[in-house]
């Protein structure tokens, strides 16, 4: 029986390896491209900010632009997602649904909706995994049933179940012909709405666009870019990969926008991660003598694997309250002081010039992620990772509901990460990756006129200087917040305290088996243990 | 647990309850749950003889037991055997402003005035304020007739014992101290010791000290030290700053009355650069401690600035763990590979954008008994870094490096080194990783 399909695009916007609109196309006598463009479900499931909005728009347009070209075309439809499948497949004499499978509580919510619908009114509903490299389910049942919950020990299962499934081909217009397209007038009515449409704010100057095309050109820049080393000079290093992932000690570049990142086209899903996978590979078996790039390409995409396993299988993962392997922190609130690093103006000039950037671009490099993470939970405004991780997921394009929250406990060092004693300086961190402050000058010009020995601490300058630099500390830029010293020497203390106390959960997240100071700790802990067993016992005989 | 204990009495109890007795205990919650026709009411909880309560109450933790001592007066009186107050860990905080769990005032009067003769391992935990650590003092003060062996003052964050007056402290480890006669292991990290305090504890426990932790107590002279060596001859383990180790120490604990030391940990701290001058022990001092404990941990903790390792390594020294817990400068990191035959374990913090591939050869070829190493914000090209696990070879069993600390190059990308220091260590390993999004 050949079907009569509507296909519906949630994230996975691409025509490229994409399993669900492929297998709409090999059983349906009929297929709908549709999006359901419902924002009442959208703004209750994820805060989107304006740049966000952008993206998406563009890569639906860029989407229906692709299946124009294969003599198909989308249809956006605006409204609640149950109404919209409802009316939709009694209209069209729908009787099956296809749909990329996304492991997100809302998506996964929505997918059983629909499939309660389906019941309904008799259609059926297939959903394939398209949006990570494993079957999740898989990985989980080596493990035991449980997600490993170090990196290290999720690689270690990666290795026992080799190489991910390899990418489905291109849809063709072929495949589209003999699922006689929908009608042109209506097409027209399924137009992709422009912004102004969804009363979103007029665009600012993000180098970023969406799509799948604009994201596949990057990826054949960066792949490029490694096949000819020898035109870039400098013993093969190539400025794509190596501006993302270079130590920035030595390459200050990488902290502004790539133009070879890649990272929003895999949350949207403009991208295969598992087709990038693959062109990697076959990079790092054709390369011989030439330096490879660094394994952290490849490992973007196993992190982000890694993450989309533990949330898999992990309640309350984006929150503290009822996540089993987050620690529990009494965090103050303080909305004050969380505007003030959400608005970059914290008073540090290094901190500031990364919220800016966040704010006007949507991307920020991972570094800077890290620095200014740190400093508003353990570092030094002790505010909750959630407050930071709804603020990142507004305003970052590649914002991704597992890598978000995963990485928020991270450098809040709630789970996952436990040198908590290691906090980034937010004056010294930003000087050795950016001696002469150029990332500073560029993001916050008010302070561009400071010679590169204050710029990093503008505060330290005097009053005369500051007149020269046209910038009075207090006046035009703030003083810093905090006394960053003072702020993480009692913040240290908190944390030693809560991890003493809930030993156990930050154990769960730990890798120690080779790290020489983890296996003290524990052999402290269970030398304690020991003596008190110990003494338990010869209480018993007296 | 109830269930457990149940079959066990079944099997245990030899001595059937006569009815009489049953009606006797009737009070008992439990007993009335039985009701006489039923040929398994034979049980009565509350009758059970004493040692079988004891030994079900010695499975419970503390606060089920103190609930199981309110139903009965027999069970009460189990609650109270001594045996069951031997060991006790009091928890000390502030609610409003600590995650701790606090052992209730009640509980802790009872025990003072019930079972101080009982205590024999008793441990304070307290939170960074100055009242818990006041309470603690408070406590130990009232310990007159205690017996106790072990006895450990832990900060959980702040140390929050060293805001507590000098005397009130001494004076509660005064009553302590002289009372026991029998301390044999105490922890008493970040406190207000002072030599006074020293002597007095030698003074009654000299036969009997077997452990003595004393980091971090900044009233304590070599002088103080150098006592408990002398008299204390049992001492097995110490624990204390670099300040007042001295050769006249190292020397006392070698004497032939002494029993062989097992470790030794020495933390050497500056608070603000250039402060301190930093005196060097001779090496015939380490020479004879060595002779006389061969099997001795040395363990030293570093937290030092840069310019101030001068002093240290510049002539064989026996350490065999070795802690930096900042930065450590590459010409001190050349020292311990020629100066530390015996080092078994190195962690360093930090270094500088140096490469240490040099250093790091060193430690392999000299420091034959190497096996975990741990590296944080330093530099290693990654062929020196392979180049040192094959000189190790399987002998490291905990190595910790940093993705970032590698630095890749013409032979070696990040990727091959995680499977090339595999194969030397004989089992899958991977540098540690921070994620890149």
């Amino acid at each position: 029986m050949r079907h009569r399909t509507i296909h519906l695009f949630r994230k996975g916007l691409r025509l490229h390896d994409n399993p669900a609109l492929l297998a709409a196309l090999q059983s349906s006598e009929v297929v709908y491209p549709v999006y359901i463009l419902d924002r009442a479900f959208m703004t209750s499931s994820m805060h989107i900010g304006a740049l966000r909005w952008h993206f998406l728009l563009q890569s639906l347009e860029d989407l229906r632009s692709s299946l124009r070209q294969l003599g198909s075309c989308l249809l956006v439809i605006q409204g609640e997602y149950k109404s919209v499948v409802r009316d939709h497949v009694q209209k069209w004499n729908i009787t099956q649904v296809t749909l990329g499978a996304e492991m997100e509580p809302f998506y996964k919510e929505m997918e059983a909706n629909i499939r309660g619908l389906g019941e309904e009114l008799g259609f059926q509903v297939l959903s394939l995994m398209g949006h990570s490299l494993y079957n999740t389910q898989r990985i989980l049942e080596l493990n035991g049933g449980t997600p490993p919950l170090t990196y290290k020990r999720f690689l270690r299962i990666l290795s026992l179940l080799g190489d991910p499934e390899v990418p489905v081909r291109n849809p063709t217009a072929e495949d589209f012909q003999r699922c006689s397209p929908p009608e042109l007038g209506l097409a027209e009515c399924y137009g992709v709405p422009l912004p102004t449409d969804l009363k979103i704010p007029p665009e600012s100057i993000s180098p970023w666009r969406g799509g799948e095309s604009e994201g596949l050109q990057r990826l054949e820049q960066h792949l490029a870019d490694q096949v000819h080393p020898a035109d870039t000079g400098l013993c093969g290093w190539a400025e794509g990969w190596v501006a993302s992932f270079t130590k920035p000690k030595t390459v200050p570049n990488s902290l502004l926008p790539s133009t070879t990142g890649l990272s929003p086209y895999f949350s949207t899903g403009c991208l295969s991660v598992r087709s990038f996978f693959y062109r990697l590979s076959n990079i790092y078996a054709q390369a011989k003598h030439h330096s490879l790039p660094p394994v952290s390409l490849q490992g973007q995409l196993l992190w982000r694997e890694f993450f989309y396993t533990v949330a898999s299988a992990t309640p309350n993962f984006t929150k503290m309250a009822g996540n089993p392997i987050c620690l529990q922190i009494r965090w103050y609130e303080d909305a004050e002081r969380l505007h003030k690093w959400k608005t970059a103006q914290t008073g540090f000039p290094w901190i500031d010039a990364i919220m800016t950037q966040l704010r006007q671009e949507g991307w920020i490099h991972h570094l800077a992620r890290h620095a200014a993470a740190c400093f508003l939970t353990r570092g030094d405004l002790w505010i909750s990772w959630e407050e930071g991780m709804k603020v990142f997921e507004e305003l970052l394009l590649d914002a991704d509901y597992s890598i978000n929250a995963g990485n928020w406990m991270w450098l809040s060092a709630s789970a996952f990460f436990h040198h908590y004693t290691r906090i980034f300086c937010p004056v010294r961190f930003g000087r050795r990756t950016d001696p002469e402050g150029q990332y500073i000058r560029k993001y916050l010009p008010i302070l561009k006129n400071f010679p590169s020995k204050y710029i990093y601490e503008p505060w330290t300058a005097s009053e005369e200087e500051q007149k020269q630099a046209g910038c009075i500390i207090g006046r035009d830029y703030p003083f810093p917040m905090v006394d960053h010293k003072e702020a993480s020497d009692h913040n240290l203390q908190l944390m030693k305290q809560a991890r003493e106390e809930q030993h156990r959960i930050a154990q769960l997240t730990r890798d120690d088996a080779d790290d020489p100071m983890e296996m003290k700790l524990k052999r402290d802990h269970s030398e304690e243990s020991l003596t008190k067993t110990k003494a338990a016992r010869m209480t018993e005989q007296t | 647990m109830m269930k457990r204990a149940r079959q066990k009495v079944m099997v245990d109890n030899a001595v059937p309850q006569t009815s009489q007795e049953n009606k006797k205990q009737k009070t008992c919650l439990y007993g009335s749950a039985f009701s006489e026709s039923d040929p398994h009411a034979s049980i009565d909880w509350g009758s059970l003889p004493h040692h079988v309560i004891l030994r079900i109450f010695q499975f419970l933790p503390l606060v089920d037991r103190a609930r199981a001592s309110s139903v009965c007066r027999r069970w009460n009186e189990v609650f109270h055997i001594p045996d069951l107050w031997r060991r006790f860990e009091f928890e000390l905080s502030q609610p409003a402003t600590s995650y701790l769990k606090s052992t209730h005032p009640d509980l802790i009067q009872q025990i003072i005035k019930r079972h101080a003769d009982h205590l024999q391992y008793v441990s304070f935990k307290v939170d960074s304020s100055t009242e818990s650590a006041e309470a603690a003092c408070n406590i130990l003060s009232q310990l007159v007739n205690c017996s106790i062996k072990t006895l450990g003052l832990i900060s959980t964050a702040k140390p929050s014992f060293m805001n507590v007056s000098k005397a009130h402290f001494a004076s509660a480890l005064t009553v302590v101290f002289v009372n026991s006669k029998s301390l044999s292991s105490i922890k008493i990290d970040d406190t207000p010791l002072d030599d006074p305090s020293l002597k007095v504890l030698v003074a009654n426990n000299s036969d009997t000290l077997k452990l003595l932790k004393m980091s971090s107590c900044p009233h304590v002279s070599p002088a103080g030290v150098l006592c408990v060596a002398d008299q204390c001859h049992g001492l097995k383990e110490l624990a204390l700053n670099y300040y007042i180790l001295s050769d006249e120490l190292l020397l006392a604990l070698s004497s032939e009355k002494h029993v062989d030391l097992e470790h030794l940990r020495i933390d050497v701290v500056s608070e603000n650069p250039g402060q301190v001058e930093f005196h060097t022990i001779k090496k015939q001092s380490w020479d004879a401690f060595v002779k006389h404990s061969p099997k001795v941990n040395i363990v030293m903790y570093f937290f030092l600035y840069e310019e101030e390792f001068d002093a240290f390594f510049r002539e064989e020294t026996p350490v065999t763990h070795l802690y930096f817990g900042r930065a450590v400068s590459k010409a001190m990191l050349g020292r311990i590979g020629l100066n530390c035959p015996r080092l078994i374990e190195l962690v360093v913090c930090a270094n500088g954008l140096q490469p240490l591939d040099d250093e790091l050869i060193q430690i392999a070829q000299r420091c034959k008994n190497l096996t975990a190493m741990g590296l944080g914000e330093c530099e290693v090209t990654c062929r020196g870094f392979i180049e040192f696990v094959k000189m190790c070879g399987g002998r490291l069993t905990q190595l910790s490096i940093m993705e970032e600390v590698l630095i890749p190059d013409n032979d070696y990308s990040l990727d091959r080194l995680h499977l090339e220091v595999s194969k030397h260590l004989g089992r899958m390993w991977f540098p540690d990783m921070m994620p890149t999004w």
